[in-house]
């Protein structure tokens, strides 16, 4: 292959995970509630992942593990955030320190074991155009789940009526309330979502991204996720030109490393980092008016009845 | 049928205080269940994690040691988290102070001279504020999330450490180690007694606990904070600055996480080197919940904090279990104590109909 595809193709790897876990907070910030547990379940479902993925000798099993992995601390979210409506930043931040120390245990045993490499599915025609071809449709099936993903939020949250009573209780949860939708079990439901996709994306990075389990592996992916949907706004599509930003980003920087340009490595790796902080800014600066977020975000709903 | 939450029209203050204390023993309970899930024993994990550390001079030394930098930062944290102001950053902070008061060491090094250390406390203090004010600057003029952008600098205050220690900041005689040079006595805590590694510290700690409840029991400021984050808009009415507060409340985590981290250098360590942090900057974030946020409860739940995490360091040694476990054992505690306050201000009730 030239060298073009390939790095085309190995930016869709760096950036799909960010896209699938931005996703899930997407659906739930649209909802009103802020989970800053991303982290945390991103790095559980990549532990419980990887372990399923040994214990089973099947990486399909593995993603599903992951994924469920992840749904089940974002159950413990919702049990305490919408249950017993704490605080939704404390508990978001517990659930990333829990899920940090979870991960860790769960993935002790299979630190330093491989994974063979999940199989590209290559489309038929698609995959022989040039460049492009190479680039995108000789990918790993996440890939193409992660764009089916996109098409189906955007479609749901914009063109349903469940899409469109999430984005009510998200607005506004006392009116939602009010007109007898329910905002609790609505809410519930786009965490769950959230969590999912969160345990997705990490079971990705062991899996298919690094292929090896090693402790702390999400290395902020999942704060840049959070990062990500304030950068969207609101809008999905804007949710998917931010993760191939951020994914292009990532392999620029591991190609600038490699290459062994005069500047340090430290500062290399802290440009995602520093990137997030300025596309934030630039964001405001932009002087859109508001910032897209739902109404209610992160606002505690106790209803009165 | 189904649950609800009532709130409660009133909380005995007996009440209040036992909800830390009952949700510590419920986290622990659940911690006890996970240690036998490991296939350890229950009841020497207590011993170790608990008996121990409080029995042992020598332990309890190291507990006063790792409760300094603890109550420093969560005392700090309270200021922010009463005004409702998110930050999660104190980790980069307490580096970016140790950074700056290291710095300071470095430059006299070899030198002698009773002005070395407070330079260095003022010089991590100005660090930490510095450094503190960046999220806050971004949040009041443009209004962007200080919860993210206080988080991404802490990965950039390791990623700088990280460049320092290895790079321009080297000790040429360290064998190629990540480290600094060894300060020099001046630049240095002495021990209270010889032998003995507690040190002057300790005081700055109870000075800070004393200032702050000063600053909450008895001043403007700190009810204007108060009614920031319990009432934004009466705050407003009632003619306080939001951006004020805002800056003053990060100026102030800022500046005691950063003498913290110039504590944890200048004390414990003596130098810097990678890994410094030990995330004391996110356990704070803890130790100020499970203080119900006053900072003498923060004093307070940093010494149970403090002996929970001497306690697991020699519990990684004699049991073989892993750091992760209190890692996890924090996210648990605090999830215990948020609920715990739940149940505080909330009653549930259960309702038939539907």
């Amino acid at each position: 292959m030239e060298m073009l595809p390939l790095v085309l193709a190995s930016i869709t790897v760096a950036a799909t995970p960010l896209l699938i876990a931005a996703l899930g907070e997407h659906v739930v910030e649209r909802a009103g509630v802020l989970n800053l547990g991303v982290e945390g379940m991103m790095i559980v479902g990549a532990a419980c992942g990887f372990a399923a993925a040994v214990l089973t000798d099947s990486s399909v099993l593995g993603l599903l593990a992951g994924g469920f992995a992840g749904m089940l601390l974002a159950l413990v979210f919702a049990g305490l955030a919408i249950g017993l409506a704490t605080n939704q930043v404390a508990t978001g931040l517990a659930l990333t320190i829990l899920g940090l120390g979870l991960a860790g245990l769960i993935g002790a045993p299979f630190v330093g074991q491989p994974r063979p490499p999940i199989p590209p599915i290559a489309l038929p025609i698609l995959s022989d155009i040039p460049i492009i071809g190479p680039a995108f449709f000789r990918a790993d099936p996440i890939f193409y789940l992660s764009v089916m993903l996109v098409i189906a939020v955007a479609f749901v949250l914009n063109r349903t009526r469940a899409g469109l009573l999430l984005r009510a209780v998200g607005e506004n949860h006392a009116s939602a309330h009010a007109l007898g939708v329910p905002v609790r079990r609505i809410r519930l439901y786009a965490i769950l979502f959230g969590g999912l996709m969160a345990g997705l994306a990490g079971a990705y990075l062991s899996l298919i991204y690094t292929r090896f389990w090693s402790p702390g592996m999400t290395a902020g992916r999942g704060w840049i996720a959070l990062a990500l949907v304030v950068f969207a706004a609101g809008h999905v599509w804007r949710l998917m030109a931010g993760a191939y930003l951020f994914g292009g980003l990532t392999v620029a920087q591991l190609h600038a490393q490699a290459g062994a340009i005069g500047l340090p490595s430290q500062l290399l790796s802290a440009l995602p980092y520093i990137m997030t902080i300025l596309a934030l800014l630039v964001l405001a600066v932009s002087g859109r008016r508001g910032s897209g977020a739902a109404g209610s975000l992160g606002q505690p709903f106790v209803p009165e009845r | 049928m189904r649950i609800a939450l009532e709130q409660r029209r009133a909380v005995s203050r007996l009440r209040t205080w036992l909800t830390p204390l009952v949700a510590l023993a419920v986290a622990l309970a659940i911690g006890g269940v996970i240690v036998a899930l490991l296939g350890k024993s229950p009841v020497v994990a207590f011993k170790v994690y608990l008996r121990d550390p409080l029995t042992d001079p020598w332990a309890l030394q190291e507990v006063l040691l790792k409760a300094t930098p603890l109550s420093l930062i969560a005392i700090g944290l309270v200021f922010c988290f009463r005004a409702n102001r998110w930050n999660i950053g104190a980790e980069g902070q307490m580096l970016v102070g140790a950074i700056c008061g290291g710095g300071v060491a470095l430059l006299f090094l070899g030198q002698s001279g009773f002005y070395i250390l407070p330079l260095m406390l003022l010089a991590g203090m100005a660090g930490g504020l510095a450094y503190a004010a960046i999220p806050a600057f971004l949040r009041v003029r443009f209004g962007i999330s200080e919860i993210l952008t206080s988080l991404m600098l802490v990965y950039v205050a390791e990623l700088l450490l990280d460049y320092l220690v290895r790079g321009p900041w080297r000790d040429p005689k360290g064998f190629n180690f990540p480290q600094t040079p060894s300060f020099s006595d001046s630049a240095l805590f002495q021990p209270f007694f010889e032998g003995g590694r507690l040190h002057a510290g300790a005081l700055l700690a109870i000075l800070a606990i004393i200032l702050a409840t000063l600053v909450f029991r008895r001043t403007l400021f700190g009810f204007a904070i108060n009614t920031l984050g319990e009432a934004p808009r009466a705050a407003n009415f009632a003619g306080f600055s939001e951006r004020r507060i805002t800056f003053l409340v990060f100026a102030i985590s800022g500046a005691l996480a950063g003498l913290a981290g110039v504590v944890e250098a200048a004390g414990q360590v003596g130098q810097l080197r990678p890994g410094f942090g030990q995330g004391l900057g996110f356990t704070a974030i803890i130790v100020a919940f499970l203080g119900r946020l006053s900072p003498i409860g923060a004093a307070l739940s940093a010494m149970v904090i403090a002996v929970l995490l001497i306690g697991a360091e020699s519990a990684q040694v004699v049991m073989k279990l892993p750091f992760d476990l209190t890692r996890f054992f924090m996210g648990l505690l605090l999830m215990c104590v948020l609920a715990g306050e739940a149940l505080n201000r909330y009653r549930l009730v259960i309702r038939k109909e539907g």
